[in-house]
């Protein structure tokens, strides 16, 4: 049993989704769909299995569409990046994927948004156990300002109750080492979380998301309140972060999608224009606007 | 850091070698064919050609996944443009392998008009440029590259050699014409292959100097 497991399995179980084990026998009976697995085009690799997938996911403000009929698969432990000009609807999208809309006064998704097979939008599921499986990091760091890094990290596992010293100091370290970060603060789990740099401070986001061991990263622009250099550590981060979770990242950075990403995905007004491994769509896209994009001929 | 450019970058390199251990492979067996005067093998190396073309086609093609990609620069850039010209080289030197092969086939196994010595010299010295250009390349080694180039020199005494025997023999009999013209292709065949190394080396130079350099030791 890895550190990974040995922690997962101390975490005590919940109404749905929760532990490892659990989520490993739903998945042996999971998603049979059409596309579940394929074969990548030019590589002859297997496709890894489909993570989530939605339906004609489509999210209104009051009485605008923010996102149309996106349907679009995502694969176990690859990166997707939603690309598209400001308005386009790409955090829309990111943010229903794990029912932040529901925070949003007006606004209605419909459609669905599978994950390992389940709808997360069915009346039964609880959203609080959803936004655990399927973590989120935002464009900028958010550390809770009066905690300290320590307590950062194992926030949202003291809110479903752990306490225990040696579970959260485990997972503490854990999570700092996936996020890059614990041997830089190692010495100093005390200080505040705000105490870090920028891109310290966004690592630290990563970490308190890692720490309750979700499957799936949403990541909006998390690295658009950054320098170059902590840009450059967060992109190596996200290439590590893959082996172990599936991640979903929104950037306004055409290149930071081209040079982290497995599948691009092109929205423009709402739509979905384009979606594709970012190899094809990057040399040879289909749509004549996804050209015009990521030539910079408008956007 | 850029990890992943890295990775993406040993995994080409990689490739490079192991398409050029194709080309090798190709242009010993032909050599073995017409030795052996083994018309079998000899269809094979035209057969099996098709797999150097596509190794080359996807080079080329994660090669212009990373510019798209990855906007590599200076050194990094060096490389992927270094790999786009090296690929092309070896793709040819695998076609005339398939070359030697379908004389193989043309001569159908008749009499060697001479004794086969100085043409698997020149194979053998070929292919030996061929992997210390890969291993100069490896190693970053101009020096290394540059010493290769004059090895074609050798090569290029052994091809005149070859050629004014033919000539000889076929003065004296002219039954051998056809032969010996044969063989001549067979000659010229190799002689082509060591010349393409020196491109190879040139690239090497070009990517730990920048310099595009041409006839590095013709001067």
């Amino acid at each position: 049993m890895n550190l990974i497991q040995s922690i997962t399995s101390k975490v005590p179980t919940l109404p749905l989704f929760a532990t490892s084990e659990s989520r490993q026998a739903s998945g042996a009976a999971e998603v049979k769909t059409s596309t579940g697995t394929n074969t990548a085009p030019g590589t002859g690799k297997a496709e890894n299995k489909m993570r989530m997938e939605t339906h004609d996911l489509s999210v209104h403000y009051g009485s605008t569409m923010g996102v149309r009929n996106v349907s679009l698969p995502i694969y176990d432990k690859q990166v997707l990046a939603l690309i598209g000009p400001s308005g386009c609807g790409k955090t829309t999208y990111l943010r229903a994927l794990n029912r932040m809309h529901d925070l949003t006064r007006g606004a209605r998704v419909t459609g669905s948004v599978m994950l390992d097979g389940k709808n997360i939008y069915d009346s039964e599921i609880n959203p609080v156990i959803i936004r655990r499986r399927i973590g989120m990091v935002f464009q900028k760091p958010t550390p809770f300002p009066t905690m300290s890094i320590y307590d950062n990290v194992v926030a949202g596992l003291k809110l479903v109750g752990i306490r225990k010293r040696n579970v959260l100091d485990e997972v503490c370290e854990r999570a700092l080492k996936q996020a890059a970060l614990f041997d830089e603060v190692k010495d100093r789990l005390n200080s505040p979380g705000s105490s870090l740099s920028g891109g310290q401070q966004q690592r630290l986001s990563i970490a308190r998301a890692l720490a309750v061991d979700p499957e799936v990263m949403l990541m909006d622009e998390p690295t658009s309140s950054l320098d170059p250099q902590s840009t450059n550590r967060i992109e190596d981060l996200i290439h590590e972060l893959k082996k172990q979770v599936t991640i979903v990242i929104v950037t306004h950075n055409m290149q930071q999608a081209a040079r982290v990403s497995d599948k691009t995905a092109f929205f423009y007004v709402g739509d979905l224009i384009e979606y594709g491994p970012t190899n094809s769509l990057f040399t040879k896209p289909k749509e004549k606007r996804t050209e015009e994009y990521i030539t910079g001929q408008f956007g | 850091m850029r990890i992943a450019f890295q990775e993406h970058l040993k995994n080409l390199e990689r490739e490079l070698h192991n398409m050029a251990e194709m080309v090798n492979q190709a242009i010993d067996l032909s050599i073995t064919a017409l030795k052996e005067r083994d018309i079998e093998t000899a269809r094979q190396i035209r057969k099996d050609d098709i797999h150097i073309n596509n190794k080359r086609f996807e080079i080329e093609e994660q090669c212009i996944h990373l510019i798209a990609t990855q906007q590599p620069v200076a050194t990094q850039l060096r490389e992927i443009i270094a790999v786009l010209n090296i690929i092309t080289d070896l793709e040819r030197m695998g076609d005339y392998a398939v070359g030697i092969a379908k004389i193989v086939i043309k001569l159908n196994g008749s009499d060697p008009v001479k004794p086969l010595i100085d043409i698997p010299r020149m194979a053998d010295i070929a292919t030996d440029m061929i992997t210390s250009s890969l291993d100069a390349y490896a190693a970053r080694d101009v020096e290394r590259a540059r010493e290769i180039t004059t090895i074609d020199d050798d090569v290029d005494d052994l091809y005149h050699q070859v050629t004014r025997e033919l000539i000889s023999i076929m003065i004296e009999d002219p039954r051998t014409i056809t032969r010996s013209t044969y063989l001549m292709w067979v000659a010229h065949n190799l002689e082509r292959i060591a010349d393409r190394v020196t491109n190879i080396c040139e690239r090497i130079i070009f990517l730990v100097t920048g310099e595009l350099v041409e006839n590095i030791n013709k001067d």
